[in-house]
């Protein structure tokens, strides 16, 4: 048996059995990474001895009959999530020696839950990206294709789990950055209704449409993972207290009746691959045979949502990263004598160039004479965007359309120009928008071997839904026993 | 629509950046090239729409105003460029 093919839910039984430890299931998982991360480059910090001693307590804890209902399963998360005495970089130089005092909420309840972290994931710096390419430390590369960049900004985050370097892992969502890299990797990931995972100990990017989510090989693992890390924290006055339904459990009530609204204007959006198209039409009609019903639905306003985007997260950026000023934490230009040029050198100097690309449209966006021509008109074509959903769900219970208008695209391919690389988010931006969760999952491979994912959104609330449709599409298409490499 | 290198220099100063020349050259393009994408906005009618900050499925969250634990000073000063056991350290502001 290959302990690192194992789904979580297969390890999960297997070591309720006992018939494979924690400790042998967390080293398995050490050794691989250590041959195969050097030509892949998804962990930024391995916490091998950490592992190894939290898989021991999960071994004692296994067979006190005190399990947790996640104990043993080794996983990894993204950077930019604080980890006690773990150093959190978020893929940036000015983070570069931070070790925070505290755990994240969607960490501590991995840990609560019993789960093995390996360590931390590259990213883009401060999940600005769709590439990983911007991350400050190293290259990630993508397991189908090491020419290729694994999407981004979780690219560490879905890389690592097609790689099978661990069984599930956590990313963050702004714009697309778990569900994107999900779909270039092969894996599935899911991007949480705003609210129903606490931000607490997320280094903040834009903090009106960042949400934490799981990624795994299958739908029920990322169901699992949900389950672990949803629902209120006092801490984040924004997470909601909505109850947290068994997610994975629900994935038995199948599809039958379900409407999938299909909104025409994919169709024509710009720099579709036909290949892609073609993957997301014959998987809306596998779903069809297994008894959903598709329904042509209208979001008129999704062809401003990239520009919509591009002002308020770059507004929000540019406000919460005004904290980086060499002060309380991360690093400061030395010897400057004086408190103004001691910020700006700091900032200038340890921030990479889409960061600082951001800052800048975000201020220019909320500076004096700009502010309501930019961030006011993006907010009310916002408002646009979220009753145009809520127009199409009523005439349906989940959206379907592609994760990305291409398969995962060479390295250094789109460096050179940064609103190309900001088209790649186009279908994913609204679901951020309007807080509404979506998931992506494998549908398809093209003709050059690359993992297509289909995208499904759902209603608030209702993660349920999409991750049922996605189970069924995962049954039919069979396509996790792929591997690649 | 264009963006000046003055305007660059003026937004750079209010995020406190430094950013070198080239660079200042670099950006007005590529801002320029976004701000000119984002101008597609003005194609849509919003007169009478209210905006949205946040998604906007909550309440208000109260909580009552009560003490509660915090990070020890240590823990809170660890990660600091410089400071001296009581204090961050700066450079002097007056």
């Amino acid at each position: 048996m290959e302990l690192h093919e194992l789904t979580i839910a297969e390890a999960r039984r297997l070591l309720a059995k006992r018939e494979i430890s924690a400790r042998e299931l967390t080293a398995a998982h050490l050794s691989r990474i250590e041959a195969l991360d050097p030509g892949i480059g998804a962990f930024l910090t391995v916490t091998a001895e950490e592992a190894l001693a939290a898989a021991d307590a999960s071994d004692q804890r296994l067979a006190a009959g005190r399990a947790g209902p996640l104990e043993g399963i080794p996983l990894a998360v993204k950077d930019v999530l604080c980890t006690r005495g773990v150093r959190t970089s978020c893929g940036s130089r000015i983070l570069e020696n931070f070790v925070p005092p505290y755990d994240a909420t969607a960490v501590a309840r991995l840990r609560q839950a019993g789960a093995v972290l390996l360590g931390k994931l590259n990213m883009d710096e401060f999940a600005m990206g769709s590439s990983t390419e911007n991350s400050a430390f190293r290259v990630t590369r993508n397991p189908w294709d090491p020419d290729r960049t694994p999407g981004g900004s979780s690219g560490g985050s879905a890389a690592a789990v097609a790689a099978r370097l661990c069984l599930g892992a956590l990313g963050s969502d702004t714009g697309g950055s778990i569900r994107q890299p999900a779909s270039h990797c092969g894996v599935v990931g899911l991007k949480p209704t705003y609210g129903r995972v606490s931000r607490y100990g997320l280094v903040a990017f834009a903090s009106s449409l960042d949400q934490v989510g799981p990624f795994g090989r299958r739908v029920e693992d990322a169901a699992l993972l949900l389950e672990a890390i949803a629902g209120h924290d006092p801490a984040d006055s924004t997470s909601a207290r909505e109850p947290v339904p068994a997610f994975a459990a629900g994935l038995e009530k199948g599809i039958q009746g379900l409407k999938i609204g299909i909104p025409a204007e994919y169709r024509a959006a710009e720099g579709l691959d036909p290949e892609v198209g073609r993957a997301v039409e014959e998987a809306v009609s596998d779903l069809a045979r297994r008894g959903a019903q598709p329904v042509e639905i209208s979001l008129p306003h999704m062809r401003y949502a990239v520009a919509v985007y591009y002002v308020i997260a770059p507004a929000e950026a540019s406000s919460n990263l005004a904290r980086y000023d060499g002060v309380k934490y991360g690093r400061r230009a030395q010897d400057e004598a004086e408190l103004l040029s001691m910020y700006r050198k700091t900032r200038g100097r340890h921030f990479g160039p889409e960061v600082r690309r951001r800052i800048v449209i975000g201020t220019y966006c909320l500076s004096a004479g700009y502010y309501d021509a930019y961030y006011g008109k993006a907010s009310q074509v916002r408002s646009l965007i979220v009753r145009d959903f809520a127009e199409a769900f009523r005439r349906c219970d989940a959206i379907a359309c592609p994760t990305a208008p291409t398969p995962a695209f060479r390295l250094g391919e789109k460096t050179a120009d940064p609103l190309t690389l900001y088209l790649a988010d186009i279908f994913t931006i609204p679901a951020n928008l309007a807080g509404i969760p979506a998931v992506s999952v494998p549908c398809a491979f093209s003709s050059a071997g690359l993992p297509i994912g289909l995208q499904l959104m759902g209603k608030a609330f209702d993660e349920e839904t999409i991750l049922r449709l996605a189970a069924a599409l995962e049954e039919e298409r069979g396509l996790f026993r792929r591997r690649p490499g | 629509m264009g963006v000046s290198k003055e305007e660059i220099l003026h937004v750079v100063a209010l995020a406190r950046l430094e950013i070198g020349e080239q660079e200042i050259d670099a950006f007005a393009g590529q801002i320029g090239e976004i701000l000119s994408y984002i101008d597609r906005l003005r194609e849509v009618d919003t007169s009478g729409v209210a905006g949205t900050a946040y998604a906007g499925f909550l309440q208000n969250a109260f909580r009552e105003d009560e003490e509660r634990s915090h990070l020890p000073r240590q823990e809170a000063l660890a990660n600091a460029p410089e400071a001296d056991g009581e204090s961050f350290l700066v450079p002097r502001v007056i």
